[in-house]
């Protein structure tokens, strides 16, 4: 079995210095996670703290469509696990061809996801959903605007990795930022899970 | 409408306008302000020509990654602002001796007086200092090289000395906010504070509070990560602990800070309704999220403080800290209960007894792991060899003043009390008498213990001595006579007065106040002039004070590699053990190439363009906004391309520099404990008690 | 190093599968079902700190068996989230029922 140096995902023993390398910004890393993870939990206690507040604005159940938030669901879920493959072929192989196509699928996936949600909060708009509108609105836009915004930061992140990639190979560097790359798509699928129930599911309840 | 290029922008913001239009008192007071900061930036800048000092400033401070050089910056940017919340602080004493029935001032600039003193003071002196001496001290304490992200800990000193520049910069153009340092909201919302002032606020504590984060992560995996060899964690000096527990708590407690402020800032700028009076806003959540982040805010300041209080009792009564195990817990059990007890900050608010009662009693417990500590402070002087330092003058004063403070927290902790004299000058006095015992003599002290580490020699002991008296009486005297005011009745931030038996203990403080003056000009003159006779002063070998820690092994000022070759430590007090079996300063057994960072300019550019993003935001230059986080964005990417952000030094340089440091050693005459005052103390120690 | 990369993939499959699995399990106690509606709501809070579990455990390899300090973080996060996100929701619907 290979060693673990930090927690979530590991290069291994075949990778030697790049594996070590990695251990200080891994765990930094994790930290600035968890530090990110305090905003987005006052934010949801603030949309739970907000809900009642409607001001007879529209409220969940005029603006949410469960379906869409269902296919969003599925889309990142498995932008999450198209991650997961980008983790193994620089694990095991290291050939850059794999792992950049990996890369795409995984951005692929995500911009589907925003396309979609998108969608979703421009039909809100049009319906009278816009944040401006009540406090509810105001919270509900700002905790899932910020995870879109994580997400667009997440894809610009991507296009920062192929252009190294493609520069540089698959260098010590690089790699171990993958590594981080991948600890933050994963972190932003489990904020997703909290959102979809507490916001959307919770909200149709 | 706003100027597309401007934005609310034009000629007519500065107090000098005002002044030409209405000359009075009031204005005169704000225009000279104004003048104080443009006249020191130019004399600065003409200091700086003159001795053709630009370069050396750019080269070895502003680009270095130097953890040591950081945290000197932290601390000379938290002196200068300082010296503006001290000169704020003396101007509404001064003002309130007059304000019976009206004073100098207007209401509006007493407001905005105190908002920027209550600002500065938190989140520009009392963190930065607590930041820059963590800094400094930390990497050496543990026997690292620097930190964990050397460049990162640049970039968050540019986006605190930027948020630093957007509170000077509102001092010439604009105003500041009026709502005190919390900004609560309905008042501060777009409503009814439409001008830049608030904005000021939000943009200057939104950065520097991200670069507070950066820094505690930093802090935190450089103290896990990075420890020498045989530092195990009960192993760890006690300052050391108490930077690792507040770095914890900076990652936890600025992102409500960031929560709340980015909240106000959707009210203001793009009309959300989270603190609004109407449609579905809720301002009591303001509340709630902030204290969220300024209770823990009020630990973050004085752990270390308590750490350098555990550094100097151990050092100058040259005895083993006490209680060493009980101070861990202590340490620890107050981050945790610091979390807990924020509502009392707003027991008034309305919410049910039984809320009250639960955070009352939190706060309460708070005050048992302080009073371990204190114990065992007072344990570790009980029966040493105490030396009167300056740094123990400090702790003395702590001592008396603290306890007092602390116990008038206890008081306020109980709602039912708290009901009586919140919101009153009681509460004034209760925080300025935790802060400046606590936390600001605490820094004081660090900054008299570690300054011969900084800068190779010792601060004039009299002068400092006379600082430090000056300090107590200025603080007993400026400051208790509140608790007076407050339970006659005389409400905080008050800009004026009816009640005429108000008048003379406003007197009483305001002597205070001129005290603290005083204290602030002998302290300042004590760098001055310890400066100038630093030949006399000089501690080369670098452990004046028969350290007991790592750091007072190496050199003063310690090489850019702080050791020679890394450390391997066996218990607590290594340095101490190591003069008490007669082997310090043994040359290392091999000494291996090692990879310091280079020089970047990534903090200047990164302070620099966010600095410009917050001042285009405050004046809704939208463009020029844009452009500056386009920058950011584009320097951190461009980072990333860069591969040699190393130098390496070599193990023959290393031996060479360390054999020159210990032939210095030997040939240096150690002193003892009595003639350590004296010039003939060059930093090498004469131990006389065993460990 | 070809069998630990299978079986590492199967690790990858188990988790994404699992994580599927509670999602729709989620969606159908609101969507599809006539759950009451706080059984629904248990259901989709349950079905969520589930799929958290496993996405920690098979995505970003959290686990028991590694170094304490990893789990250490997580959990004393845990322990602040809880205190600030349930402060909250007690202190303001304290607040709200007094109004």
């Amino acid at each position: 079995m290979s060693e673990n140096v930090h927690p979530g995902i590991n290069l291994g023993a075949s990778h030697g210095e790049a594996h070590h390398g990695s251990e200080r910004t891994a765990f930094g890393f994790w930290i600035f996670l968890m530090s990110d993870l305090v905003i987005f939990g006052i934010l949801f206690a603030t949309y739970v703290v907000m809900r009642p507040n409607l001001a007879g604005g529209p409220g969940p159940s005029e603006l949410y469509d469960l379906k869409s938030i269902a296919k969003q669901t599925g889309l990142l879920l498995a932008s999450s696990f198209t991650f997961g493959l980008v983790s193994l072929s620089m694990k095991y192989g290291s050939r850059t061809g794999a792992v950049a196509f990996w890369l795409v699928i995984t951005a692929a996936l995500g911009t589907g996801f925003l396309y979609l949600e998108i969608k979703d909060f421009a039909r809100m708009a049009g319906d009278g959903g816009i944040p401006q509108r009540s406090g509810f609105l105001s919270s509900l836009w700002a905790l899932v605007g910020l995870h879109g915004l994580h997400l667009v930061a997440g894809l610009a992140w991507i296009g920062v990795m192929l252009a190294l990639i493609t520069a540089r190979g698959l260098s010590d560097a690089v790699k171990s930022r993958l590594l981080l790359l991948g600890l933050y798509w994963h972190f932003l699928d489990l904020i997703w899970i909290g959102i979809f129930s507490v916001v959307f599911l919770g909200g149709m309840a | 409408m706003s100027d597309p290029v401007f934005g609310r922008l034009d000629w007519r913001v500065t107090p000098f306008d005002d002044f030409w239009r209405n000359p009075t008192a009031n204005e005169a007071v704000a225009s000279g302000a104004a003048l104080v900061v443009i006249l020191g930036a130019v004399a600065v800048a003409w200091f700086l020509t003159s001795r053709r000092l630009w370069r050396p400033l750019w080269r070895d401070w502003l680009t270095s990654a130097d953890h040591k050089k950081i945290g000197i910056m932290y601390v000379v940017l938290a002196g200068v602002m300082f010296l503006r919340a001290v000169a704020e602080g003396f101007v509404m004493r001064t003002h309130q001796v007059t304000a019976l029935d009206g004073g100098f001032l207007s209401p509006d600039h007493f407001a905005q007086l105190f908002s920027t003193h209550g600002t500065i003071m938190i989140f520009f002196v009392a963190t930065p200092l607590i930041t820059g001496l963590i800094n400094f001290v930390v990497p050496l304490q543990i026997g690292a090289r620097d930190m964990a992200f050397p460049v990162m800990n640049q970039v968050s000193l540019g986006l605190t000395a930027a948020g630093a520049g957007l509170v000077m910069i509102s001092l010439v153009v604009g105003q500041f906010g009026t709502g005190g340092w919390t900004m609560y909201p309905p008042y501060t919302g777009a409503t009814f504070s439409p001008g830049p002032g608030v904005d000021y606020w939000i943009w200057a504590i939104g950065i520097s509070g991200i670069g507070s984060t950066l820094s505690g992560i930093n802090f935190a995996v450089t103290i896990y990560k990075m420890r020498a060899p045989g530092v195990r964690f009960l192993r760890m000096p006690m300052f050391t602990w108490t930077a690792l527990t507040t770095a914890i708590m900076m990652v936890y407690a600025f992102p409500p800070l960031t929560v709340s402020n980015a909240m106000l800032a959707l009210d203001r700028y793009l009309d959300f309704h989270f603190f609004t009076n109407d449609l579905g806003g809720n301002m009591m959540h303001y509340a709630n999220i902030f204290w969220m982040f300024g209770h823990p805010e009020v630990y973050i300041v004085v752990l270390p403080a308590y750490g350098v209080f555990s550094e100097i009792s151990s050092t100058f009564a040259a005895k083993r800290l006490y209680g060493y195990n009980s101070l861990v817990i202590a340490t620890l059990a107050i981050a945790v209960i610091s979390f807990c007890v924020w509502l009392h900050h707003f027991f008034t608010m309305g919410q049910g007894a039984s809320v009250n009662a639960a955070f009352g009693i939190a706060t309460m417990i708070i005050a048992v792991p302080t009073g371990v500590k204190v114990y065992d402070w007072l344990a570790t002087l009980y029966e040493g060899r105490i030396r009167m330092s300056v740094p123990i003058i400090y702790l003395t004063g702590f001592f008396i003043l603290f306890v007092f403070g602390g116990l008038t927290g206890v008081i306020l902790a109980n709602p039912t009390l708290d009901y009586q004299v919140h919101n009153s000058q009681f509460l004034v006095a209760h925080f300025h008498n935790v802060l400046i015992p606590g936390t600001l003599f605490g820094v004081f002290a660090g900054i008299h213990y570690w300054f011969p580490k900084a800068f190779g020699f010792r601060l004039d002991e009299r002068l400092a001595r006379r600082a430090a008296y000056l300090w107590f009486a200025g603080f007993c005297l400026a400051f208790l006579p509140l608790y007076w005011l407050g339970l006659m009745g005389m409400p905080r931030r008050a800009a004026s007065y009816e009640n005429a038996a108000f008048e003379s203990v406003m007197w009483l403080t305001f002597a205070g106040a001129v005290i603290v003056l005083a204290a602030l000009g002998t302290m300042i003159w004590t760098f001055v002039a310890s400066a100038r006779n630093r030949a006399a002063l000089a501690c080369p070998i670098g452990d004046p004070w028969d350290g007991r820690s790592l750091e007072w092994a190496t050199a003063a000022p310690a090489p850019e590699w702080n050791f020679a070759a890394t450390p391997e430590v066996e218990a607590l007090d290594p340095f101490t053990i190591e003069k008490a079996e007669g082997e310090p300063y043994q040359p290392a057994e091999c000494y291996e190439d090692i990879e310091v960072p280079r020089n970047t300019a990534m903090g200047v550019v990164i302070g620099g363009l966010t600095g410009v993003m917050g001042f285009a935001l405050v004046w809704w230059m939208w463009w020029l906004a844009a452009l500056a986080l386009a920058g950011v964005v584009a320097a951190i990417v461009a980072r990333a391309f860069v591969t040699d952000t190393h130098q390496r030094i070599g193990a023959d340089e290393l031996r060479q520099a360390h054999r020159d440091f210990l032939d210095r050693v030997a040939a240096t005459e150690p002193v003892n404990r009595d003639l350590e005052m004296t010039s003939r103390n060059r930093g090498r120690a004469d131990p006389e008690a065993p460990a | 190093m070809k069998r630990e990369a299978r079986s590492e993939l199967r690790r990858y499959v188990t988790g994404a599968a699992l994580s599927a699995a509670f999602t729709v399990l989620a969606f159908w106690a609101v969507m599809g079902s006539s759950l009451p509606r706080m059984t629904a709501l248990w259901v989709v809070g349950l079905s969520a700190i589930a799929q958290i579990a496993v996405q920690l455990r098979f995505f970003l390899h959290i686990g028991w068996r590694q170094k304490r300090e990893d789990l250490q973080l997580i959990l004393f996060s845990l322990l602040l989230l809880g205190l600030m996100i349930g402060g909250t929701i007690w202190i303001m619907s304290s607040l709200a029922s007094r109004m």
